[in-house]
């Protein structure tokens, strides 16, 4: 992982504290065993597991997760070691001595072949009726292993009520093989701990506190539990049944709008390598689906920083210049849904710090029915809007009760990347292989800016490419290569970056009526970070309280998922560091290939401001519609 | 609760006066105690039989901020009770055991960890340590010995039969579910608070004090070659006298049955619900690490005992306290226990009991802990010597009908 | 639970992060006190706990569902557990359980209506040469009879 250093997870499940030599070559650096029969020399503390990867000797696995801690519980990668009496797990086995390791003796074979029927003995239901079909772990094992009957038996009747209180996450504790993924990734990953191992012996199931519904505890949607899981005790809540109503409904007008992650992974989903932006295909999917609107959620991405960089100037002015509400200075982003309810949950006492600014999925939805109903004459009743989202976070977000400002349901439904794929292959579409098509107007364009929301830093690199050139008048690329803000980039958990404002330019008119010149910012440091997983959103927080750097910070990024949005809950499955990356390189050609890559050079935006929102950036009409308030959570469970 | 001291032994059973160990310990060097205790070869007494000297050497040559002994005093072995006779009758024995132990090791921290159902035994075990205190034999500069702290807490468990196990253990003192750690690391260099730990047994701590008095040498030439020294022994069941005793190791199963009033007796389940079970045709077999090793639980069956119900009895053990967290122990423990149901029922084939029993082998080296590789023993070891009865039904024993 | 209920019981836990510090291997030292005095941990002082200690609610909740003898659901003042692994058994403690069963007009398992008993089984006590035995509360008793049994169950007073 990234960035796991100090976890909360039991030491049990920590990585071995051998600390790995700064150089293999050293003496006593590196260790020679046997793999097989075949000498190898690997560095001292190297799992046997990552020995065997390394040296191409497959071993099966089910607990283990590259992004996770180690548990070593499922005991299916077990080996066999010259002398030992017991088979070793290599996933949690740490070479130091001069081992021998077997990874397919009769032994071995049959351990593995053993663990397998006792798992599917406790697996309810069948392959063909879970959605996880065809890209299942415990599946994929089970024809590794050539199981074609239960030797265990099978079991007949569920034993747990499946969970569906979640708008974002639903639990069937039926299909769970208990590897404790979710556990790891929920309290160790993301810190914030709703699940764990409850009951002991064969009572033992994963739970939450009092076994409550996972809609009564404090849950962020993050969905991090289900990119994890390997089979399909974990999903989102689906609401594929009502689109499609909507959709054979003829007296409803169904829009959709896709965001840029899922744009980047829809392809795995079709068996492409990880990395390749189908976004004009998609357009063309869409339409065939029968969807009347196909708009890019890029447009309310540009529409988004307008607003929340706007707002971020005024804090600003107020706070240095006026002298008041300095509390709310740093101004916490708030497109991640995931995110937003971990600060309600964790630390309800800096809402204030939070933009006000709706995500651009929720402003779509609030302009959908209201500027675009008004322009395209059609009753916004009949309207329903539909988003394709990385994310599950978001079907919560798009039912919190106050996105309704529009005068109805702002977004309707939140769809994931996993279900429109679903809802594609359905239509009898193979996504690859359609001709690309471009989005509908009058939203049609939107620049890269929006593009890179995807990515962890994205926001921030968006928001400074307008703030810059607003401020200073001068063009962003003047400081940075081709207007790309790299030291934002990376997967590094925190990030932090000063900016100089040397010179400032004249006041745009939109702020004229604020303030009359930027003399106020010329010469200070504009400080701003970014954190992505709230595990690295914890230590930005506790920084702050305790008065640290981050304290001094103007502007800061928080993502509830690892990467940003390209590893969100509603990604496709599975995922990791590379397949992360993949997707955020994919998102940044996208950036570079687009005519206009800031959301304040964006004519449909200036467009909307001046046909719809008179009033400009955070002017009373933008506060109606584009901008939120929060809830004080708070972690008490009742 | 504190009986006179009736009973009789060799080594831990024998006359002893609070200190003497200790007060030997002092005079000695840290290398010279490793030493006495490696000739004795002394092995571990909780069931797993490691070589103590080994454990504590390695404690010792650890370097760390801080180091602890453990005692662990979870036993809860179905008809393993000896540990209950040493804590209530020579408290002594097992708190010098740990002092000597951390002055070997460099620790200055003993924590034991006392199984819940022990609580009360807890008292009289925090009056004992408050009198060593007031002796001097615990606190700092042990008996004027400049520079030698150490103390000793009670930690008590929540009922947990896993906790035995040494890494399940720890976890528990941490505030975690009891459940086993990945090995290596071991908790010798890898412990409490990722601290050097030895966790230690009752039983072997309270043979040192008599060790360090006597010699090694002393000590080795009692018991056999390989397994030195006396055992406890928890006997239960059918028989006139079930107590704890004290015994050289190698006494062979017959002795042990005269020696408590056994009569009629069919099996002797030896090292408790995760030991196996010897049938008649086997008496003559020695307790030894050579023959049969264990943690000393002996329960009696006689001719009137149903053997499958006595197998029920410990699958449903298994199936309870299993931490639940691997998967071989966590479904395979439920599997045997449907088994014997089947056969209980007169519902399963010999195909399948066949490979039952290759599920047992699969979870006694698959398992991540103990528990999980001991458990099938009984099952494995009862379907094989008693098949007679269970599936014959010779006897007329009707499998608990 | 009443608000004066839950201010004693947050006392009550501030008192015992006091007492034993707040890193988490004090876990179940505080959750034992608990236990032993209300026979329960409830959500609230789970909560508590959970808050002092740094730790999520979820974590304490699963620590004690892991333990036999800590339970977050309410239990009768006294907790009487009958030994049933295998010495005991074949001691009979069959008889023992069904004259309790019959003194108290319960079954294993469940909880007396004036809320005195909770009756239920435990794993081997370590009492194996002096069964059946069983527990009251922290106390023990062995070589039982039906009858002595049942007459160790009267004499609990509270």
């Amino acid at each position: 992982m990234e960035n796991k250093k100090n976890g909360r997870a039991p030491i049990s499940q920590k990585p071995h504290r051998i600390e790995k030599p700064e150089h293999p070559e050293y003496i006593g650096g590196s260790v020679k065993i046997q793999i097989n029969e075949k000498e190898v020399t690997v560095p001292l503390g190297t799992t046997i597991l990552e020995a065997c990867k390394q040296n191409n000797v497959h071993i099966p696995t089910l607990c283990h997760h590259e992004d996770l801690c180690i548990a070593g519980v499922c005991r299916v990668c077990v080996v066999e070691i010259e002398n030992a009496r017991t088979l070793q797990a290599s996933c949690a086995f740490p070479i130091t001595a001069p081992i021998k390791i077997k990874t397919a003796t009769p032994k071995v074979r049959k351990a593995r072949k053993h663990i397998i029927d006792l798992l599917l003995s406790e697996h309810y239901g069948e392959c063909y009726s879970c959605f996880r079909n065809n890209n299942c772990e415990l599946q994929s094992l089970a024809k590794e292993y050539g199981v074609d009957h239960y030797n265990f038996g099978h079991i007949e009747k569920p034993r747990y009520k499946i969970d569906n209180s979640s708008y974002s996450v639903v639990r069937d504790m039926d299909k769970c093989i208990l590897c404790k993924r979710c556990v790891r990734t929920c309290i160790d990953l993301q810190e914030v701990g709703v699940l764990e191992a409850i009951g002991r012996g064969d009572a033992t199931h994963i739970g939450t506190f009092f076994d409550k519904q996972l809609s009564d505890v404090i849950c962020i949607n993050c969905g991090q539990c289900i990119n994890r899981c390997p089979t399909g005790a974990l999903r989102a809540n689906d609401p594929r049944d009502e689109i499609w109503k909507a959709i054979d409904d003829p007296n409803k007008h169904v829009i959709i709008q896709t965001a840029p992650s899922p744009r980047a992974a829809i392809g795995e989903e079709f068996g492409l390598e990880a990395g390749h932006s189908m976004t004009g295909e998609l357009n063309t999917a869409l339409r065939r689906i029968g969807f009347d609107k196909v708009f890019d959620t890029n447009f309310t991405a540009d529409l988004t920083i307008m607003e929340e960089g706007t707002e971020l100037i005024l804090r600003l002015y107020n706070a240095l210049v006026n002298g008041v509400d300095a509390n709310k200075v740093p101004q916490f982003t708030s497109c991640s849904p995931g995110w937003v309810k971990y600060l309600e949950h964790f630390y309800p006492e800096y809402i204030d710090n939070l933009s006000t600014a709706k995500s651009p999925q929720q402003m779509f939805g609030a302009v959908i029915k209201t500027f675009y109903a008004q322009e395209a004459k059609i009753n916004p009743a009949d309207i329903v809007t539909v988003a394709v989202m990385p994310c599950s976070a978001k079907k919560f977000e798009c039912n919190r009760p106050e996105m309704v400002d529009s005068g109805f349901k702002d977004v309707d439904f939140g769809l994931t990347t996993r279900e429109l794929a679903q809802m594609i292959k359905e239509t009898g579409i193979f996504l690859p292989e359609l001709p690309k098509s471009s989005f509908d107007d009058p939203f049609g364009e939107a620049s890269g800016a929006g593009v890179i929301f995807g990515a962890t830093g994205g926001v921030m690199e968006a928001a400074l490419r307008t703030v810059i050139e607003l401020v200073t008048g001068k063009k962003v690329e003047n400081l940075f290569e081709n207007a790309n803000i790299t030291p934002l980039r990376g997967f590094e958990g925190i990030r932090y970056v000063e900016l100089n404002i040397e010179e400032v330019g004249e006041v745009p008119e939109m702020y004229k009526k604020y303030f009359s010149n930027w003399e106020w910012l010329k010469g200070a440091t504009l400080k701003v970070a970014v954190a992505h997983g709230t595990a690295n959103a914890k230590k930005v927080m506790e920084d702050i309280k305790a008065g640290g750097k981050f304290s001094e910070c103007h502007f800061i990024e928080f993502m509830g998922c690892p990467g940003g949005c390209i590893g969100g809950g509603g990604q496709p499955i599975p995922t990791n560091a590379e397949i992360r990356a993949k997707r955020a390189e994919a998102i940044y050609k996208e950036d570079e290939g687009m005519p206009i890559r800031k959301s304040h050079e964006n004519p449909h935006i200036s467009y909307i401001y001046e046909k719809f929102l008179p009033e400009g950036p955070c002017g009373h009409k933008s506060h109606k519609l584009l901008h939120t308030t929060y809830t004080k959570r708070g972690e008490y469970i009742a | 609760m504190k009986k006179d001291k009736l009973r009789n032994g060799k080594v831990l059973f024998s006359d002893y006066s609070l200190g003497e160990g200790v007060r030997k310990a002092l005079t000695l060097s840290r290398d010279d105690i490793l030493f006495e205790v490696k000739d004795s070869k002394l092995k571990g007494r909780g069931g797993a039989g490691f070589p103590v000297s080994t454990k504590w050497m390695l404690g010792a040559a650890a370097i760390a901020e801080r180091k602890y002994i453990i005692c662990n005093a979870d036993e809860g072995e179905p008809g393993t009770f000896k540990d209950r006779v040493l804590l209530v009758e020579y408290p002594e024995l097992v708190f010098e055991g740990m002092i000597i132990a951390g002055y070997a090791i460099g620790a200055k921290y003993g924590i034991v960890y006392l199984r819940g159902e022990y609580e009360y035994i807890r008292k009289s075990l925090e009056d004992y340590l408050n009198l060593m205190r007031n002796e001097n034999l615990l606190g700092k500069n042990i008996l004027g010995k400049e520079g030698f702290d150490f103390d000793i807490k009670i930690h008590l468990g929540s009922s947990a039969y896993v906790c035995g196990e040494e890494t399940a253990l720890i976890e528990s003192l941490e505030g975690n579910r009891g459940e086993a750690r990945n090995r290596p690391p071991y908790p010798v260099n890898t412990g409490f608070m990722g601290m050097p730990t030895s966790v230690n047994n009752v039983e072997t701590l309270s043979c040192i004090p008599h060790i360090i008095l006597k010699g090694g040498d002393w000590y080795r030439n009692l018991g056999t070659d390989k397994s030195t020294g006396t055992k406890l022994f928890s006997v239960s069941g059918d028989c006139e006298r079930p107590d704890v005793y004290e015994w050289e190791w190698g006494i062979t199963i017959n002795e042990i049955l005269e020696k408590v009033g056994a009569k009629n007796t069919k099996a002797v389940q030896v090292g408790g619900a995760s030991g196996i079970c010897v049938p008649k045709s086997q008496f003559d077999r020695k307790i030894s690490y050579e023959d049969i090793p264990t943690g000393g639980s002996i329960i009696i069956f006689d001719e009137n005992r149903d053997m499958l119900k006595v197998l029920k009895n410990f699958m449903e053990f298994f199936v309870e306290e299993s931490c639940g967290q691997c998967t071989p122990c966590r479904i395979g423990n439920v599997k045997l226990l449907e088994g014997v149901k089947m056969i209980e029922n007169e519902q399963y084939t010999f195909a399948y009991l066949d490979k039952l029993k290759d599920l047992a082998k699969t979870m006694q080296i698959a398992s991540k802990c103990g528990l999980g590789q001991s458990s099938p023993n009984s099952f494995i070891s009862i379907l094989e010597n008693f098949k007679n009865e269970i599936f014959y039904h010779e006897n007329g024993v009707e499998n608990g009908k | 639970m009443l608000v004066f209920e839950k201010t004693s019981l947050a006392k009550e836990i501030e008192q015992l992060i006091e007492k034993y510090g707040n890193s988490r291997s004090v876990l179940l030292s505080i959750l034992q006190e608990i236990q032993s005095k209300h026979r329960y941990i409830s959500d609230y002082a789970q909560q508590e706990i959970a808050r002092h200690l740094k730790i999520q609610p979820v974590e304490v909740y699963s620590v004690i569902s892991f333990y036999a003898f800590l339970n977050s659901e309410p239990k009768g003042r006294n907790i009487v557990r009958i030994c049933k692994t295998i010495s005991c058994d074949m001691k009979n403690k069959m008889s023992i359980v069904k004259a309790i069963e019959r003194e108290l007009g319960i079954k294993m398992g469940e909880t007396t209506s004036d809320n005195k008993f909770t009756i239920e089984y435990t794993n081997c006590l370590g009492l194996c040469d002096e069964g059946p035995a069983m527990a009251i509360n922290e106390r023990v008793f062995t070589k039982l009879t039906p009858q002595t049994a049942v007459q160790h169950i009267h004499k609990v007073v509270g």
